[in-house]
C-alpha cells in the first residue's frame, strides 16, 4: 500500500533545531530469555523530527520504540529523553531503578499509539480522552472536556463525542486514541504500527491526521509498514533488521537509492 | 386456492415433542402440589407464623449478616486478588496462603473455631494498650461475620483474579502509557472492565451467602433459620417452620436475581453484543 500524501518538504536532520536531541539512545540492548532483540540500538532524534522506523516483522523495531516509554526495561546502554537518563537514576557509578512513581512521571511527556488502539471501552471518546489529563496532571474535568472537544474535532470526529469505542469503526478508534495521547500535551509521540490493524481503505485518515501533526511540528517516532507515509512525511528513515540499525537516513534517500542490500530487498518486497 | 409454485403459504414445523414434554411437566406439577396440599401440612400454620416477629428480626438479621459478610468478603477478596498478582514475592505468596488455608476449611468448622476462640486465647488485645476478654468480643454475631466473610474473601479472590486477567495487556499498557501508577490503572482502567466478568460470579456468591448464612445458627445467631427452629421447638410445627423460612429465602434470592440483573447491565456498558443475546 503506497499512500500518497501531500509532502511536508524534504527536511533532513541537518535543517533541524540544533541542540540536545529530544532522544538518545547509545548501544541500547534488550534480550527476551536467550534471545537478543536488540543489539545496541545507536540513535538521536531532534526535536520536532519525524523518524520512521521501517523493517521486518521480528526486527526489534516495536520493542525499541517500547523501551523509550519503558513497557520493556533495556538490559544494556543508555537511553535518554530530554536529556533524563529513561528509567535509572545515576548515583555514582551506579543506576538505581526508578520506582512505580517516578517512571510514570517519565512517562507523561511521552504519548504512544497502539497498533490495536487500546481504547478504554467502558468510557466514551471524551472521557477516553480526559481521563490522563484530570486523573494524572490533575486538570479540572471542565476545562479537561474543553480541550478533549477541541481535540476531537482537530483529528475530524467532533460529532463522535459521546460514542463508545465499540460503536466507531478501526480508523476512529485510532484517531480518537491520536487524541487521547495528544491531551497529554507529550513531548514526543511514539506510533506503533498505528494503521496494520486497520482496513485498507481507513489507513489514510489515520495518516493524514498524523501528516498534519508532524506539520505543527511534534516530534515522532513511527514505526510503520508505509513507505509512502514514510518518504512524504519522514524527515529521516531508519531500516531495522535482526536487532540492529541497517541503515539510517534522509527519507528519500533510505526509500529511494538505499545502499545496504538488506534495505533494498525489504523495500522491494514491500512495494509489491 | 393460491397455486403459484413461487407464492406457496409457509407451514411452520410442528413441535410435537415439546407438546408431550409440556403435558408430562404439568401432570407433575400437579401432583407435587396436590400431594403436599392433602399431606400433613397444617398450611395455616405457614400463614400464621409467617409474619411474626421473631421470624422477622431473623430475616432482618439473615439480609444485615449476609450483606455484611459479603462485603467484608468483596472487600478481601479484591485486596488478594491484587496482591496475589503483585510483582512483590512477599505480597503474593501472602494472598496464596491465605486463599489456600480459608478455602481448605469448611464453613462450619470455622464459624465453630471463630465462636469457641475464647478456649485458645482467654483475652485479645494490643500488648500493654488495650485488652478485651474474648468471650465478650466473639459475640456470635462477631463470629458469624469473621466466619462468613473471610472465607468468602478467599473465593471472592480467585473470582477477582480472573476478572483482573480477563482484561486485555493492552490496557494495562495504555494506561501507564498516560503515566497513570499501578493503583490508579487498576482503580480506573482495569477493575471496571473486570467488573464485568467478576459481577456475575459474585451476584452467584451473593445468593450463597445469604443461604450460607443460616449455618450461622449453630453459633446462635438469631438469623431466619434460627428463629424457625426456635418456635418449632416450642410448638412442634417442624415442616410449616421451615417452609415460612424458605418461603423468606425464595423472596430474598429472588430480589437478589433482579438486583445482579441491573448491575450486570450497568458493567456492559460499551460493550457490543450481537442481538441475538
Amino acid at each position: 500500500m503506497d499512500i500518497r500524501l501531500p509532502s511536508v518538504g524534504a527536511v533532513d536532520a541537518d535543517h533541524l533545531a540544533p541542540g540536545a536531541p529530544l532522544v538518545l539512545a547509545r548501544n541500547v540492548q534488550k534480550q527476551f530469555g536467550a534471545v537478543k532483540v536488540l543489539k545496541g540500538i545507536d540513535l538521536a532524534v531532534q526535536k520536532g523530527e519525524v523518524l520512521c522506523i521501517i523493517g521486518p516483522s521480528g526486527s526489534g523495531k516495536s520493542t525499541f520504540l517500547r523501551c523509550i516509554n519503558q513497557l520493556e526495561r533495556i538490559d544494556g546502554g543508555a537511553l535518554f529523553v530530554s536529556g533524563e537518563r529513561v528509567g535509572f537514576r545515576q548515583v555514582g557509578n551506579e543506576l538505581h531503578e526508578l520506582d512505580d512513581k517516578a517512571i510514570a512521571r517519565q512517562r507523561r511527556s511521552i504519548g504512544m499509539v497502539f497498533q490495536r488502539f487500546n481504547l478504554f471501552p467502558h468510557l466514551t471518546a471524551t472521557q477516553n480522552i480526559i481521563e490522563g489529563p484530570v486523573q494524572v496532571l490533575k486538570q479540572p474535568a471542565a476545562q479537561a472536556r474543553e480541550r478533549a472537544h477541541a481535540l476531537l474535532e482537530r483529528v475530524g470526529l467532533a460529532d463522535k463525542r459521546d460514542a463508545y469505542p465499540s460503536q466507531l469503526s478501526g480508523g476512529q478508534q485510532q484517531r480518537v486514541a491520536i487524541a487521547r495521547s495528544l491531551a497529554m500535551q507529550p513531548e514526543l509521540l511514539l506510533f506503533d504500527e498505528p494503521t496494520s490493524a486497520l482496513d485498507p481503505e481507513l489507513v489514510a485518515e489515520v495518516l493524514l491526521v498524523m501528516r498534519d501533526l508532524a506539520l505543527t511540528g511534534m516530534t515522532m517516532i513511527v514505526v510503520t509498514h508505509e513507505l509512502g507515509f514514510a518518504r512524504d512525511v519522514g524527515h529521516r528513515v531508519a531500516f531495522m533488521d535482526q536487532g540492529q540499525i541497517v541503515e539510517m537516513g534522509p527519507s528519500q534517500t533510505i526509500l529511494t537509492e538505499p545502499k545496504e542490500a538488506r534495505t533494498r530487498a525489504f523495500i522491494k518486497a514491500v512495494r509489491h | 386456492m393460491n397455486t403459484d409454485p413461487d407464492n406457496l403459504v409457509i407451514v411452520p414445523r410442528r413441535h410435537y415433542g415439546r407438546l408431550i414434554g409440556a403435558a408430562l411437566v404439568l401432570l407433575a406439577l400437579v401432583a407435587i402440589v396436590h400431594a403436599f396440599v392433602v399431606g400433613q401440612i397444617e398450611w395455616s400454620y405457614v400463614g400464621r407464623f409467617l409474619t411474626v416477629r421473631s421470624i422477622m428480626e431473623g430475616l432482618a438479621n439473615t439480609i444485615v449478616m449476609a450483606v455484611l459478610a459479603m462485603v467484608l468478603g468483596l472487600a478481601l477478596g479484591v485486596l488478594f486478588a491484587i496482591m496475589r498478582l503483585s510483582a512483590n514475592p512477599v505480597l503474593s505468596t501472602t494472598a496464596l496462603g491465605y486463599i489456600w488455608f480459608f478455602r481448605a476449611i469448611p464453613v462450619l468448622l470455622q464459624l465453630l473455631l471463630w465462636y469457641n476462640l475464647a478456649l485458645v486465647f482467654p483475652t485479645i488485645g494490643i500488648p500493654g494498650i488495650a485488652s478485651w476478654k474474648t468471650v465478650d468480643v466473639m459475640t456470635p454475631f462477631v463470629a458469624a461475620l469473621l466466619g462468613l466473610g473471610i472465607q468468602q474473601g478467599a473465593f471472592t479472590a480467585e473470582v477477582v483474579r480472573a476478572g483482573l486477567l480477563s482484561v486485555d495487556q493492552g490496557q494495562y499498557e495504555a494506561a501507564q502509557t498516560l503515566g497513570m501508577t499501578r493503583l490508579q490503572l487498576l482503580r480506573r482502567i482495569i477493575m471496571p472492565q473486570a467488573m464485568r466478568v467478576i459481577v456475575p460470579p459474585v451476584g452467584n456468591e451473593f445468593i450463597g451467602m445469604v443461604k450460607l448464612t443460616s449455618l450461622a445458627s449453630v453459633v446462635q445467631f438469631a438469623e431466619v433459620l434460627h428463629s424457625a427452629q426456635s418456635i418449632y421447638y416450642a410448638n412442634s410445627r417442624v415442616i410449616e417452620l421451615l417452609l415460612v423460612a424458605a418461603f423468606w429465602y425464595l423472596i430474598v434470592v429472588t430480589i437478589l436475581s433482579l438486583i445482579q440483573g441491573r448491575v450486570e447491565a450497568y458493567f456492559e456498558r460499551g460493550v457490543a453484543r450481537s442481538p441475538g443475546r
